[in-house]
């Protein structure tokens, strides 16, 4: 089979082709990883590596695409509320896959091998490595051969979490049939050369080094992909990925350069190749301490819902603190291509994000003009400004130790001092900073602090549990040994009714507009949160590789079929 | 420094000048170090940016002699260059040579006179020794970094409120770097003073009823004077060093707070882009060391009475 498969991809390659849409006319494309894959079964490990490098073999249901919305792949059609896909209550939901799939060896693709991958990720002595995404399952069954019915235990707002995006494709009930459980790790012909339904197919496989791929000669679309070959290879770093695509031209695309924006511009001026970027749901952003840090107050008070802020609980005052930043420079200065300028705590997908972009623009006369409005004005002469009540406006503004971020901290305290705020910058070593150790007063949840900078992100593509993190009952407080996530102690009951709606919102729409609203909640309307630089990921592209789009919610590698060679 | 102690005579304190000029190494060394103290002290206020002040169409600027001789961008405004925010390099090395030597002279001096106090006691009273031993080995045990942070947990709110948050790290890192690094001086003052306290000077003065203080202060001191001198040279070093890794690790001054050490971490990111940003608080920190090393020697051979006049 294998021969004959690999026979096929160069008879395929060798066919002079004069249209541009026909598989395998475009030879042969590198890609290089720098770390290496080490299995092609994303069941079996967690590694992103592994995961992308099986995506060109292995697909799911549906995945997503670069702006986080759900593209069919194998199924049919994305099932809804809406189209009777999922039911009502939001316990059931119906996949129906494409009609005449196969298999890369050629055999149909039918809904019991959906099923099966259900039963190979849960059964006994596994150990499945997405188990995640098939918690709360009641049930998978067949309808038909290609109808697929998933119960869920409770309802779910979002019911695609199996068989949906890069960590959960279909595999081939056929060749794992004696996989199962504990016989999982021993079957490596099945874990290294997957039967699949993707562009490409493995011919050889080494461990941690080389992948070898030919053309699917099964796949669903006859004119995909555009190349005969292909080989992934792994290992080295970051910094010499970047050079084999930008400055020597050896690959045609390098995965994640995490490297500083001068590098990759210097990496760039080689002139072989380009960096792409994209961006998913990382923020940086000033977290405002609306309770009072002083440590004046007795310890197991400071920093608690008991004594409020003297003015930072003002949302004037922190509105002035927003828009007296200038995020471009920011940007400019800390990430290059890797980071845009955003208002937002949930700047993507598309679908969650609002389209706040006011504070973009930098506008320090307002800022003043908003603080002497509040009565903030300086009375005693020192360039500092006081509460109407008297007290000197010093802001203690922490962050934990990181070159970018005390760049970032210098900026800012520059421009708050400009409005007449007196700022006084604190680093914190990471590992304290981020460790949560109720001892410690330095942690971030503990917020001993006036201001504090970080970036957050949520994982997948749904923000629920994200901005659950702001409800009342996720402050940290002696009493919940300084564990929540609710770090600017925020409360308020509107919110909170928000939240639950979500929870039992299940039409994508209507969900789309509440975490739109909750965003503005703590963003624009109030500046709870000050938003500074959504930061995205950087790959290297070659001038010659055509149709790349860079994608941060499924594998980079995700539409493989229909890249190609441009002259 | 302590020349004050046994200068008696004119005509004493000329001799080990003369002897002191002898010594080139330690001629020189003076020189740099009232050119580096200088250069900290009067230098900020010829030169006045504000070394925190950010100036970003003028960033990552050259000094000037990589500017005028490869033809990179430069500029009188920043005659030896800019960082990535566009800060001042030479307005940066005098604030921050300003607080590493104020942190270095003030902690070693706090070690040297702990270090002297515990040796010379534990030296010359019997009864003192073993206790004031002991204690140094438990000090001498104690990690510094963890120490320190537990200090800074401790006491830093509480300085921040009574001083102001430069002038209470200040104190704070002073203090930290003082009572971990006195305990090397402890150990060579005693055992240079258990010698020479049994030496036919000592025996005599003892004879004809003089009191301890006298006798430490007249024939211990003066003696012992040359371990300490060497220690204290190498004790400026280590308090300059130890500042600089407390920084980097977010114990130290706050990170809008310059320093030689604080600059050297900062720019070794681009170390292969700027390597003058490395170069120059590298330089500043290494020659400092050095002149001061060299200063100890030559005042070693000065005020030994052996070697002077040779």
């Amino acid at each position: 089979m294998k021969l004959k498969t690999i026979l096929m991809g160069a008879v395929v390659g060798l066919a002079a082709a004069p249209a541009f849409a026909e598989r395998g006319s475009d030879g042969h494309v590198n890609i290089i990883y720098w770390q290496a894959p080490s299995t092609m079964n994303p069941y079996l490990s967690g590694g992103t590596k592994d995961i992308e490098a099986a995506s060109l073999t292995l697909e799911p249901l549906a995945r997503y695409d670069q702006d986080g919305a759900m593209v069919p792949y194998l199924a049919e059609s994305v099932p809804t509320v809406e189209n009777g896909g999922v039911t009502e209550d939001l316990t059931q939901i119906t996949w129906v896959i494409k009609e005449g799939l196969l298999w890369s060896d050629g055999s149909p693709v039918t809904a019991n091998d959906v099923v099966f991958t259900y039963e190979y990720c849960t059964a006994e002595g596994g150990g499945c490595a997405q188990g995640a995404k098939f918690v709360g399952i009641e049930s998978v069954t067949a309808a038909d051969d290609r109808t697929v019915v998933v119960k869920f235990e409770y309802p779910m707002p979002n019911p695609y979490q199996p068989f949906v995006g890069h960590e959960s494709p279909i595999i081939q009930a056929a060749q794992f049939a004696n996989c199962l459980g504990a016989n999982a790790p021993t079957c490596t012909d099945a874990n290294f050369m997957p039967v699949g339904t993707g562009p490409f197919v493995v011919t050889d496989f080494r461990v941690n080094d080389v992948i070898q791929f030919v053309a699917n000669a099964n796949y669903r679309d006859p004119a995909k992909p555009a190349f005969a070959t292909a080989t992934l290879k792994g290992g080295g770093d970051a910094m010499a990925a970047g050079r084999a695509v930008m400055e020597t031209g050896e690959f045609d695309y390098a995965w994640n350069l995490q490297l500083a924006p001068d590098v990759i511009e210097e990496l760039a001026a080689g002139g072989k190749g380009e960096p792409i970027s994209g961006f998913g749901t990382l923020v940086e952003r000033i977290e405002i301490n609306l309770t009072n840090p002083s440590p004046d107050l007795p310890e197991g008070e400071r920093s608690t819902v008991a004594h409020p802020h003297p003015y930072l609980s003002d949302p004037a005052v922190r509105e002035a603190m927003s828009i007296a930043i200038d995020r471009d420079l920011l940007v400019e200065v800390g990430y290059g291509q890797a980071g845009r300028a955003t208002c937002n705590l949930v700047p993507a997908p598309a679908l969650y994000a609002s389209d706040n972009t006011a504070c973009l623009t930098q506008d320090l006369d307002r800022a003043k003009a908003l603080l002497d409005a509040g009565g903030y004005v300086d009375t005693n002469g020192d360039g500092v400004r006081e509460t109407p009540d008297g007290q000197p406006m010093t802001i203690l503004y922490q962050t934990s130790t990181n070159a970018v971020r005390q760049d970032f901290q210098a900026l800012i305290k520059e421009w708050w001092e400009e409005i007449g705020l007196s700022v006084e910058l604190r680093n914190i070593d990471a590992s304290v900073y981020f460790g949560g150790d109720p001892g410690s007063p330095d942690t971030f949840q503990r917020f001993y602090a006036d201001v504090e900078m970080y970036a957050n992100n949520f994982p997948g593509t749904d923000p629920q549990a994200y901005l659950s993190a702001y409800k009342c009952d996720q402050i940290p407080s002696p009493d919940t040994q300084w564990q929540g996530e609710n770090i600017n102690r925020v409360c308020d009951p509107a919110y909170d009714a928000m939240i639950t709606e979500l929870g039992q919102t299940g039409e994508l729409e209507a969900r789309g507009a509440l975490a739109r609203a909750m965003n503005d909640y703590l963003t624009k309307d109030s500046n709870i949160i000050i938003p500074l630089v959504d930061r995205g990921r950087v790959s290297a592209k070659s001038n010659t590789l055509g149709g790349v789009v860079l994608n941060t919610w499924d594998s980079e590698l995700w539409n493989a079929a229909d890249w190609f060679r441009s002259e | 420094m302590t020349d004050a102690t046994l200068v008696k005579t004119p005509s004493q304190a000329r001799e080990i000048w003369d002897q002191f000029r002898q010594h080139r190494g330690a001629m020189i060394g003076l020189g740099f170090l009232i050119f580096i103290t200088l250069f900290v002290i009067v230098g900020p206020y010829l030169w006045d940016l504000d070394p925190t002040k950010s100036d970003i169409r003028n960033k990552n600027m050259r000094p000037f002699y990589i500017g005028m001789l490869f033809g990179e961008k430069w500029g009188w405004n920043h005659p030896l260059g800019s960082d990535n925010l566009g800060r001042d390099v030479l307005a940066n090395l005098m604030y921050g040579g300003r607080i590493s030597l104020a942190v270095g002279w003030t902690a070693m001096l706090l070690s040297l006179i702990i270090g002297t106090l515990v040796g010379v006691l534990a030296g010359y009273f019997k009864r003192l020794d073993g206790p004031l031993m002991r204690f140094t080995d438990l000090v001498l045990s104690l990690p510094l970094l963890p120490l320190l942070l537990v200090m800074m947990l401790l006491f830093r709110d509480a300085l921040r409120a009574a001083f102001g948050p430069e002038l209470g790290i200040f104190l704070l890192i002073v203090t930290g770097i003082g009572i971990t690094s006195w305990m090397n001086t402890a150990r060579i003052v005693r055992g240079d003073v258990l010698t020479i306290k049994e030496r036919e000077y000592v025996l005599a003065a003892r004879s004809i009823g003089a009191p301890s203080r006298r006798i430490i202060t007249r024939h211990l001191l003066p003696n012992v004077l040359s371990p300490i001198m060497v220690s204290a040279t190498l004790g400026l070093a280590t308090a300059i060093i130890t500042e600089s890794a407390l920084s980097f690790l977010g114990l130290g001054f706050p990170s809008d707070f310059p320093t030689w050490g604080k600059l050297l971490f900062d720019s070794v990111d681009r170390m292969e882009s700027f390597p003058e940003r490395v170069i120059w608080p590298g330089l500043a920190i290494s020659l400092t060391v050095l002149a001061v090393n060299y200063i100890g020697d030559g005042l070693r051979d000065a005020l030994d009475p052996r070697i002077r006049g040779r």
